[in-house]
């Protein structure tokens, strides 16, 4: 089980800001293309990978992260923060 | 070192005022203030989102990063998340060093991270609706002088 979270428009597109998903993904590219297969809102929030961020354990990271041993992943867009 | 994400608006003035007072041997302390702008009245409210938790420490990884650059007496980062009317502080940076060179550049270091770095997100909400703000290529560029 791995927790994750969404925020801003990704959290929107996917109705939740968090939940805990049952996967056997090995990176983070593996979870999201097998998410997208799940549900539709998955697929639109998923749609444009050139405006999405991720962060595992709360660091930023890229899309071939190993999920081994990950507690926390989570799905963004670029920052806007200042 | 002092790193506070918060809700409520912070008293610039007595921040400030405390920052200088604490930052023993320095001749210089730079402040810097981001207000939400409100596009000539344009804007009803900015909501702030952050990721908790990663924020602080994303926060406080830029400023030791400064740190490590400049020879920096004290930093200070404040930001905000929320609902925010036009006109009220978002956010400021302050740096204290011995000399003014040093305190300014680490100011901007700070400001461009944060900028693209932190986890917040602005959503602008006008009599059209609501909005997204979208990050710039230019603040992600601005990452590339240092």
């Amino acid at each position: 089980m791995i927790e994750v979270l969404y925020f801003a428009w990704v959290r929107e597109r996917i109705g939740v800001p968090r939940e805990r998903i049952e996967t056997e993904a090995a990176t983070v590219m593996d979870l999201i293309n097998e998410l997208k297969l799940r549900e539709e809102r998955y697929a639109w929030a998923f749609d444009d990978l050139t405006s999405l961020r991720v962060a595992v354990d709360q660091e930023l990271s890229g899309f071939d992260a190993a999920l081994a041993g990950v507690r926390e992943i989570a799905f963004f867009p670029p920052m806007t923060g200042g | 070192m002092r790193v506070i994400v918060q809700a409520e608006p912070f008293d610039l003035g007595a921040l400030s005022n405390a920052f200088a007072a604490d930052a023993g041997g320095a001749g210089a302390v730079v402040t810097f203030t981001g207000l939400v702008r409100d596009n000539g009245g344009a804007l009803a409210a900015m909501e702030i989102e952050h990721y908790p938790g990663m924020t602080e420490k994303a926060i406080t990884a830029i400023v030791e990063e400064a740190r490590s650059r400049w020879a920096l007496l004290d930093a200070l980062v404040v930001h905000r998340y929320g609902r925010l009317a036009g006109g009220e502080a978002i956010m400021m940076v302050a740096t204290a060093a011995r000399h003014r060179a040093e305190a300014f550049a680490a100011a901007e270091f700070l400001m461009d991270y944060l900028k693209s770095r932190a986890p917040f997100w602005k959503k602008e909400l006008t009599s059209d609706g609501a909005e997204w703000v979208a990050a710039r290529e230019v603040d992600e560029a601005a990452l590339k002088r240092w």
